[in-house]
């Protein structure tokens, strides 16, 4: 009964991609100025001949909804175009970049989850003590500051004023480290090499905190609720009553159903660590997805954007998917 | 509240029943502000949101620099308690000699002004859509519902910024770009809110007493879900100001040389090592107002939507 479901889910996202590849395709079209145009202005003199014959290459010269065939077309075989300016299949330049982009999602996202662990269940197991008012303060102040600002308070403290960490990049010219994933902690970790594994790490600290930061406050909110609603329910009243030692009242029972709630929220942040992502990596010079679009925008590369765009987007589609079926693992009484 | 008859003639018969709700209005706002004395945090956050709205309106007259003509001489002149600070600039200058604190007072106006009519617009959609799919259901309902699906799909900023990078930069796209996805919070919480009242007792007395589907909608549903709507809509409004504040950071929101926070912090990057006071008074800016609207839209929701509706 469950595989059903949990198939269903998945088929019910197959429309919405197509809408987004849909939408994605239309705004394409909606923007001032003819491709073509716009990759002459980028490409250098080229005669009339020319430019109908990249016309015809890239079906400019059919009808809107038979480029719109020949779009998701090509999008079902992954294949999204190639960028303008660098003259390279999108998706090559994208998957070149991913890596970075998810080595620091997950520092971010590993960041948050070590700070709003520890601070929402303490808060709740110490309602209205001086931590649960000082964290649930500090919480606020994480929702409330831009991600960018953030991070260059962060660069001013951490590496122009104590000089800890470095400012910018992912890992110093002078290390030398051989690529496996691509994600440089777990190539270090791989090849045993260990400097390269500190280098990467101190690289990767501050972007972490400054994109995590908002997800931290807010898991942090969300998991102290939560307990809060859980450690007065009836069974951990039981679990006390029968004499169970605190913490693992705490931790098995008012913990574990607190969880349901708080894998939700955390599902939903995936969205504000891949939007995030474009402003840290801008701030902390990460040479990642985020920085690439921010080019590709800056350069009029309109395939390349568009590209990025959809990727993201699926990104995103997929991780509420992966969320919903956690879910149901997580709390057997829930159906998709 | 003690009850006169009803008068007869028209015309006394409906100033009565304005003096009807003018007294209920009176009594609702008594009880929301003794509410609101319980959060005093809520109300030094509207204190400080006046603040801010009253520097923006009176810019011109609170400050005595040009915010975006400088001076080649007055570059990079540190904020006054430091040394080669001077009180004619307070918070010192950036790059082009600008005076920053003037240029702060002047960006709150951009601020709070995509804040306002970004919500305003995502609210005015979302409630109208809201309203009639929640209530009329339907192949209406479907296609916005699945249109917002879709809206869905996409990360908020990462929707911004694609469509800022398609239509360009500037106030209006700034504004479309937002309210774009913006409105479909609204419309979620109206639907869902719409579809539960119109199931209650006093909905089909307002039907049976043969009142029209529009006046049931506006007269009747409406003024009981628009608490909700207010909070959700001052808890977005700090959200959309940082979306604004992280587009013109990113080069493709408000364009210079008009001052906005998040260019501002953008400008100053450049010389962290030299002139930190360029990026972090602008930034010190967005977290306060922020603060003070997150702070004011919680209070706002402990005393209006107790249940808890909206996280």
């Amino acid at each position: 009964m469950r595989a059903i479901k949990v198939l269903e889910r998945i088929l019910a996202t197959i429309p919405i991609m197509f809408g987004v590849a849909i939408m994605v395709f239309i705004f394409m079209r909606l923007t001032p100025g003819d491709p073509v145009d716009i990759m002459m202005g980028a490409g250098g003199a080229v005669g009339a001949g020319e430019i109908e014959q990249l016309r015809a290459e890239f079906h400019l010269d059919e009808p809107i909804h038979i480029q719109l065939w020949y779009f998701l077309r090509d999008a079902a075989r992954g294949d999204l175009g190639n960028s303008y300016i660098k003259k390279r299949p999108t998706m090559e330049l994208i998957a070149e970049r991913l890596p970075a982009t998810i080595e620091l999602a997950l520092g971010a996202l590993f960041f948050a989850l070590i700070i709003a662990f520890p601070i929402g269940i303490l808060s709740a197991v110490k309602q209205n003590s001086w931590l649960d008012r000082f964290s649930m303060a500090g919480a606020f102040l994480g929702i409330s500051m831009p991600a960018f600002w953030l991070g260059i308070v962060l660069i001013l403290i951490f590496s122009v004023k104590l000089r800890w960490l470095p400012v910018q990049g992912r890992i110093s010219y002078d290390v030398n480290l051989q690529e496996i994933t691509g994600l440089y902690v777990v190539d270090s970790i791989l090849t045993r090499n260990w400097p390269a594994l500190k280098d990467a790490l101190r690289h990767l600290i501050l972007p972490s905190i400054a994109l995590g930061a908002a997800v931290a406050a807010i898991v942090a909110r969300v998991l102290r609720s939560s307990m809060l609603e859980t450690l007065r329910a009836d069974y951990v009243t039981l679990a006390r009553a029968k004499g169970a030692p605190e913490h693992r009242v705490v931790l098995r029972h008012a913990l574990r159903n607190a969880l349901i709630p708080t894998v939700t929220v955390i599902g939903l942040q995936v969205g504000v660590l891949l939007g995030g992502n474009m402003i840290v990596e801008t701030v902390f010079g990460w040479p990642g997805l985020g920085r690439l679009v921010v080019d590709a925008i800056f350069n009029r590369d309109f395939p390349l954007v568009q590209a990025s765009v959809m990727v993201y987007a699926f990104t995103f589609v997929i991780a509420n998917l992966i969320v919903d079926i956690l879910y149901t693992y997580l709390n057997p009484k829930i159906t998709l | 509240m003690t009850t006169t008859p009803a008068p007869t003639s028209s015309w006394a018969r409906a100033r009565h029943l304005w003096g009807l709700r003018w007294r209920m209005m009176r009594r609702n706002w008594s009880e929301f502000a003794h509410q609101m004395r319980k959060h005093p945090l809520a109300i030094i956050a509207a204190v400080v949101i006046l603040l801010y709205i009253l520097a923006a309106i009176f810019a011109p007259a609170i400050t005595v620099h040009d915010p975006t003509r400088g001076s080649l001489r007055t570059r990079f002149e540190p904020p006054f308690w430091m040394e080669g600070g001077s009180t004619e600039f307070l918070l010192g200058t950036d790059d082009q000699g600008r005076d920053i604190l003037t240029r702060i007072i002047y960006g709150a106006r951009v601020s709070l002004l995509v804040g306002v009519i970004a919500v305003g617009v995502s609210v005015l959609v979302g409630l109208t859509l809201g309203a009639l799919a929640g209530f009329y259901r339907g192949r209406f309902d479907t296609i916005v519902s699945r249109a917002a699906d879709l809206l869905l799909a996409f990360p908020f900023l990462i929707f911004a910024i694609g469509v800022m990078a398609f239509l360009g930069p500037g106030f209006g796209n700034l504004i479309l770009a937002l309210t774009f996805k913006g409105w479909v919070e609204f419309f979620r919480l109206v639907r869902g809110e719409m579809m539960a009242e119109k199931t209650k007792e006093y909905v089909e007395a307002a039907r049976v007493s043969g009142m029209g589907k529009v006046a049931i909608i506006t007269r009747e549903i409406l003024p009981n879900i628009m608490q909700a709507v207010f909070v959700l809509a001052t808890l977005r409004m700090g959200y959309m100001i940082i979306m604004e504040a992280s587009l013109s950071f990113l080069g493709l929101g408000i364009q210079p040389p008009t001052p906005a926070w998040g260019s501002m912090v953008a400008s100053g990057r450049d010389y962290l090592l030299t002139a930190w006071w360029v990026s972090t008074f602008p930034g010190l800016a967005i977290v306060g107002l922020v603060l003070a609207i997150n702070l004011f839209g919680e209070g706002l929701r402990d005393v209006l939507d107790p249940r808890l509706k909206i996280e």
